[in-house]
């Protein structure tokens, strides 16, 4: 090798991931396949050994194979699922070595170089791999070589062959390659190794030659093991219990200040935490905090805690503290200036005050109002969650609006013109004087229960009595309606 | 500013009709039952990062509940406003207004505001019409029948 070590690699092929994933939880006797639906077909995508047994295979439309086999049981298949699969394997698989990559969809490749003797040799580990996999319920197939092509070879073309005597597909070839080069005569690798590389390259071009010798180990090949997930959860464990709330938030403090630290490094900010408190008697309880801003900075969140700890009965004493960021999100660190700080206040008190409210009576309640793109006076605004959205708008009405917004409350009266006197809510009323009419059409591409009257008049009507009120008519279902109130 | 009510209540306050300051600026709690937003109310009339904190009620305050919001808004320094229905206002309010619109033929802002209670001076009754280019609000003499 070039380094002068002799890298080792192992290559491990799960022949039948998908469907040893969903047979784990829930074995099947007999034939059982995955569909997949593909150009409006259902096809199999994976299948378990007695189907294949039966003559079944990948690719195969679904009603051919329940042809073939009536008491086939089958389920749809999970892509998705099957990768988080796979990455959980990946993250087991660190248990053999350090350097672990994916290969393909179903593979994973591990560099085992220097750390065979850790668990008695290459084969004693290998043969640990498999049995550890089969009690798993995984069927796999293992291959150890030099390179990653030649245990990638291994694994998929029998662990125990010599790598030269193996078929040229198992060079991860192109299978028109492969169909090519065996009219050529080419059929194994050491035949195709010994060949005239020229010809072959100017026929082929320098995939082929590549791939050869990276196989044979002439040209390096990279395994890249795929990153660790940042975890944002620490933990401390105490000699003995705790119980007074002072002691509790000395030790969040210090979990709080580990994780900030955490999310400072990955430029994120927590948007709930969650804190949990155990017990000697092993009871767990446990702290949720949403923020209204994604936040890392300790000295903001503890207060934040305050309530909720108070809360907890400590019973016995409470010896483990748990600290996790549950949703976290983006937080790029931000330039400081003079204009967040609005009137002499550190910036982000409101967040706090909202986080604060939010903690008692839930996030979802404290609202905001956003402008939305409509003349209909209900639907010209919304009110979101405030930990959600942004203050914005420009609320300025071109004509006069009323302060509050009732659903219409009919009135008896009749005619396009506002009555003189009428009755609402219990009281006689009597028009002093009348600014309007103001046309108001329904958006007839949304269908809104309440404008199904169609088109509204509005009017402001001033009372004699003081009240003045938005009134409308609806000329095509006529009717009057009060509506608002000014102040 | 925090607008404090309850989350079953018909009425909305319309963003659009509100002139005298900017809706943008607004949090609006909306609340289970009267505790939590008594409590609510408490919590932001101390913090004081909001100068005006708005409570809608719809029952009595007794009087423990209006003298913790009084001594809130005394320790955050703001300025606390609590709706309250005709004849059900807290003893331990600083003050006591009772607004109505009043008709005029050639105004449509006038309102009459009566002072009924105050703990530090005088009681009194002010008409008042609403200034929409100075956004302020001005006092006219009532029209002498």
């Amino acid at each position: 090798m070039f380094d002068g070590i002799k890298r080792r690699v192992v290559s491990l092929w799960f022949p039948r991931l998908a469907s040893d994933r969903i047979l784990r939880a829930r074995p099947v006797d007999g034939p059982f396949v995955l569909t997949f639906s593909q150009n409006n077909a259902n096809r199999v995508y994976c299948l378990n050994e007695a189907a294949e047994a039966r003559g079944l295979y990948r690719g195969m439309s679904f009603s051919d194979a329940r042809a073939f086999c009536p008491d086939l049981s089958s389920r749809p298949a999970d892509p998705p699922a099957d990768q988080r699969f796979l990455s959980l394997l990946r993250r087991w698989a660190t248990r053999w070595c350090p350097w672990v990559g994916f290969d393909g969809e179903d593979g994973l490749v591990l560099d085992i170089t220097g750390a065979a003797h850790l668990f008695g040799g290459e084969t004693a580990m290998t043969d640990a791999m498999g049995a550890h996999l089969a009690t798993a319920g995984l069927s796999v197939r293992i291959g150890l070589g030099n390179t990653r092509g030649a245990s990638w070879a291994k694994a998929h073309f029998g662990s125990d062959a010599i790598l030269e005597e193996l078929p040229v597909a198992a060079l991860r070839l192109e299978p028109e390659t492969v169909t090519a080069l065996k009219r050529m005569g080419l059929c194994s690798i050491g035949q195709l190794a010994a060949a005239p590389r020229a010809p072959l390259a100017r026929r082929f071009g320098p995939g082929l030659m590549l791939r050869l010798d990276q196989a044979l180990g002439h040209q390096p090949e990279q395994i890249s093991p795929a990153p660790e997930p940042p975890h944002y959860a620490v933990r401390m464990t105490l000699p003995d219990p705790i119980g007074l709330e002072a002691d509790v938030m000395a030790g969040t403090e210090r979990l709080l200040d580990r994780l900030c630290a955490t999310l400072k490094d990955n430029q994120t900010g927590a948007r709930m935490l969650c804190l949990t408190l155990r017990r000697v008697d092993q009871e767990a309880q446990s702290v949720e905090l949403r923020l209204a801003r994604p936040l890392r900075d300790p000295a903001r969140i503890l207060p934040l805690f305050q309530r909720g700890v108070a809360e907890v009965d400590a019973g016995f004493g409470i010896d483990q503290l748990r600290l996790e960021a549950v949703q976290v999100e983006p937080m790029p660190p931000e330039q400081v200036t003079h204009v967040n700080d609005v009137g002499g206040r550190p910036p982000g008190r409101l967040d706090d005050l909202i986080t604060r409210i939010g903690t008692r009576i839930g996030l979802e309640n404290v609202l905001r109002f956003l402008p939305a793109d409509s003349h209909i006076p209900e639907r010209s605004f919304i009110i979101a969650p405030a930990a959600y959205s942004e203050p914005q708008g420009n609320w300025v009405a071109s004509r006069p609006r009323p302060i509050i917004l009732f659903p219409p409350e009919p009135i008896a009266a009749t005619g396009d013109r506002p009555p003189a006197q009428f009755r609402w809510r219990r009281m006689a009323l009597t028009t002093g004087r009348v600014t309007g009419p103001e046309r108001i059409a329904p958006e007839w591409w949304l269908d809104d229960p309440n404008w199904r009257s169609g088109l509204r008049d509005y009017w402001r009507v001033e009372t004699r009595q003081g009240r003045r009120l938005w009134m409308f008519y609806t000329p095509q279902n006529p009717g009057w309606f009060v509506h608002g109130e000014f102040p | 500013m925090i607008w404090v009510r309850g989350r079953w209540l018909p009425e909305r306050l319309y963003p659009f009709g509100v002139g005298g300051f900017d809706p943008s600026g607004l949090v609006l709690v909306q609340t289970e039952d009267q505790t939590d937003a008594l409590a609510v109310a408490e919590d932001a009339l101390r913090d004081g990062t909001v100068p005006f904190v708005v409570l809608e009620v719809t029952a009595p305050i007794s009087l423990t509940a209006g003298r913790r919001l009084q001594l809130a808004a005394k320790a955050g320094g703001t300025t606390g406003i609590c709706l309250t229905p005709e004849g059900m206002g807290s003893n331990a309010a600083e003050t006591r207004w009772h607004c109505v619109p009043v008709f005029d033929p050639q105004e449509s802002t006038l309102q009459c505001w009566t002072l009924t209670k105050n703990k530090s001076g005088t009681l009194g009754a002010w008409h008042v019409r609403w200034d929409q280019e100075a956004r302020r609000i001005a006092v006219v003499s009532p029209a002498r029948e």
